[in-house]
């Protein structure tokens, strides 16, 4: 028994070490003075110094983030009510295909989603002369397509395991099914929102295969620029913008997660009250 | 069926008849207008003939002087497709890279999965936060990261050369090898976290009753929490095979110029030879091969999804 503890324990371990090491390593690496990536030249900072001098660099960045945030919020607002409809409504025409191309974008390979969305643009700028090029708008529509998906899953669980008497108590006292949703489904659905808009937000400012099917002039995005630098082989600026990437995002996930622990330690609480009371 | 009983407690009116409409109509109109039309699109181009203008192909249908609608369906692309050896290659190549790598993330996963599951509750939580935290930092950064360990002069070598492992540096990147290290690091998360939820909500009193009738553990591993685990195990493989099928950017920078996946032949036949006709034949043979596994995974995700919402 011991011994089978030990073993799962190990393997554990050894996945996280796998998961993790070359993440740690490429942030290490950052701080190499030297320009020869892998030869450790003595402690620098000088990389993140030429970082923030690189306009080409801080526009894409800009860009994607505005992309990045506009996507999550139509994402969030779609997805949410995708997944009331399918929670929510059990039984109605073409259920069976909105069901399909809810989940089909969650593993569809990119490539494809990206050639069919420039071909869907260039021809419908054939047919009715809009979108007039590729540009943000069309970009912010690609990513909404493939992030929806992710923010229903996300909702859908959520809302799945909610109380619906709550619902119905409300709606006993006169509440109007609008006003239900909003004072009673929302704020209990709300972390999951979050969670929602976090990921779709973390997709888009993610996506490189996407975005470069559906990008144009003047829009380039930030993963477009440090794909095209990465084809070229290693660079220390990159490691640079890798590790600031790496601090943001784990300091966003760590206070989402301890935020996300506090709700369900509080939902298992509930849920062990109620278990008691029969 | 017991779900649509406890269904039926469900107010009877939530929202009126346009309320409803109200609601799904956006995500529903999104979804037709922005998902389902462009593969149709993807389809009528795919038999569209290329020629040098902008856009890259001969419309299909036309309305020729005297009025006359006329179709041309060309099938020119798929010939081509399955004569030239290059394609066919691809495809199975692919597969095999998507399957190994498959195959990895599983035998990986599960006992990560596995002794996440069976940790004390407190832990559970923490610990597979750590396994999704890596899916949340950039992808395209996860797989830059590989580069700088796998190369010649790399951490990688460097390492094995001052071990005295090897005397000469390995190569390494470049290769299928580096190919199938990014692809089971990138999608090991979506293997282990429905893995995790299938061994998590396991009724552990299962194994209790095969102890008590005399079965040892390894056995009722085999004979109970196995078998009790293939929904996730399928899942799981389903989340990287597909993806992994038409992955462009790890073989595009881990792989070498030999290392043939379709992704890439899609990339190179839209973005270097703009040829758009045939890179949507490649897109719909791809998909042609993916519905299968498509279908399985929308099965399993539909099922999971009825589970909660009993």
């Amino acid at each position: 028994m011991k011994n089978r503890a030990l073993a799962l324990y190990t393997a554990l371990g050894l996945g996280y070490a796998f998961l993790y090491l070359p993440i740690v390593l490429l942030v290490i690496y950052s701080f190499n003075a030297s320009r020869l990536v892998t030869v450790w030249g003595g402690f620098s900072i000088k990389w993140y110094g030429e970082l923030l001098n690189d306009e080409k660099i801080l526009d894409a960045a800009w860009l994607s983030l505005k992309v990045a945030v506009i996507n999550a919020t139509i994402s969030t607002f779609l997805g949410t009510l995708a997944a009331v409809v399918l929670v929510r409504f059990r039984r109605f025409t073409g259920r069976t295909l909105f069901t399909g191309m809810i989940t089909a974008p969650l593993v569809m390979p990119e490539i494809i989603t990206g050639l069919a969305m420039l071909l869907l643009f260039v021809s419908m700028e054939l047919a009715f002369g809009w979108p007039d090029g590729r540009s943000v708008t069309t970009i912010v529509i690609a990513h909404v397509t493939f992030s929806l998906s992710f923010v229903t899953v996300v909702v859908q669980s959520r809302l799945a395991q909610m109380d619906i008497s709550l619902e119905e108590a409300a709606m006993d006292l006169g509440a109007r099914p609008v006003k239900v949703f909003l004072v009673i489904t929302l704020p209990i659905i709300a972390p999951a929102l979050l969670a929602g808009w976090l990921l779709s937000f973390t997709l888009s400012i993610d996506d490189v295969v996407i975005s470069s099917f559906v990008t144009g002039p003047g829009s380039t995005t930030l993963p477009i620029v440090i794909f095209s630098k990465v084809r070229l082989g290693v660079s220390p600026e990159i490691n640079a913008l890798a590790s600031i990437v790496v601090a943001i995002v784990s300091v966003g996930i760590l206070v989402f997660g301890i935020l996300m622990q506090r709700q369900e330690a509080d939902r298992l609480r509930s849920e062990r009250t109620a278990a008691d009371q029969g | 069926m017991a779900p649509r009983a406890a269904g039926r407690r469900h107010p009877r009116v939530l929202l009126r008849r346009w309320g409803r409409t109200l609601v799904g109509l956006p995500p529903y109109a999104w979804l037709m207008l922005f998902f389902l039309v462009p593969f149709l699109i993807v389809l009528k181009i795919s038999f569209s003939e290329t020629q040098a203008a902008v856009p890259p192909f001969v419309p299909l249908v036309s309305w020729a002087e005297d009025a006359v609608l006329q179709i041309r369906l060309n099938f020119g692309n798929y010939r081509y497709l399955i004569t030239d050896e290059l394609y066919v290659d691809a495809y199975l190549n692919s597969l095999k890279i998507a399957g190994v790598s498959t195959l990895f993330c599983l035998l990986i996963g599960y006992p990560m999965a596995y002794a996440i599951a069976r940790a004390p509750r407190t832990l559970r939580n923490p610990l597979l936060m750590l396994v999704v935290l890596p899916f949340w930092t950039s992808f395209l950064i996860r797989v830059y990261a590989w580069m700088g360990i796998l190369k010649n002069e790399g951490l990688l070598n460097t390492f094995l050369l001052w071990s005295g492992l090897i005397d000469q540096p390995l190569q390494m990147l470049e290769t299928d090898f580096a190919v199938y290290v990014g692809i089971i690091y990138s999608y090991l998360p979506f293997m282990v976290l429905p893995l995790y939820a299938t061994l998590e909500k396991m009724d552990l009193s299962l194994l209790e009753a095969a102890a008590d009738l005399g079965c040892r553990p390894f056995r009722a591993f085999l004979r109970v929490t196995l078998p009790l685990s293939v929904p996730g195990m399928i899942a799981g493989s389903m989340l990287v095979f597909i993806p992994a099928v038409g992955e462009f950017v790890i073989p595009d920078l881990l792989g070498g110029p030999d290392t043939l996946m379709i992704g890439k032949v899609l990339w190179s036949e839209f973005f270097d030879n703009r040829d758009w006709p045939v890179a949507s034949a490649v897109a719909v043979a791809m998909l042609i091969l993916l519905v299968a596994p498509i279908m399985i995974f929308q099965h399993y995700q539909n099922k999971s999804a009825e589970a909660e919402n009993r």
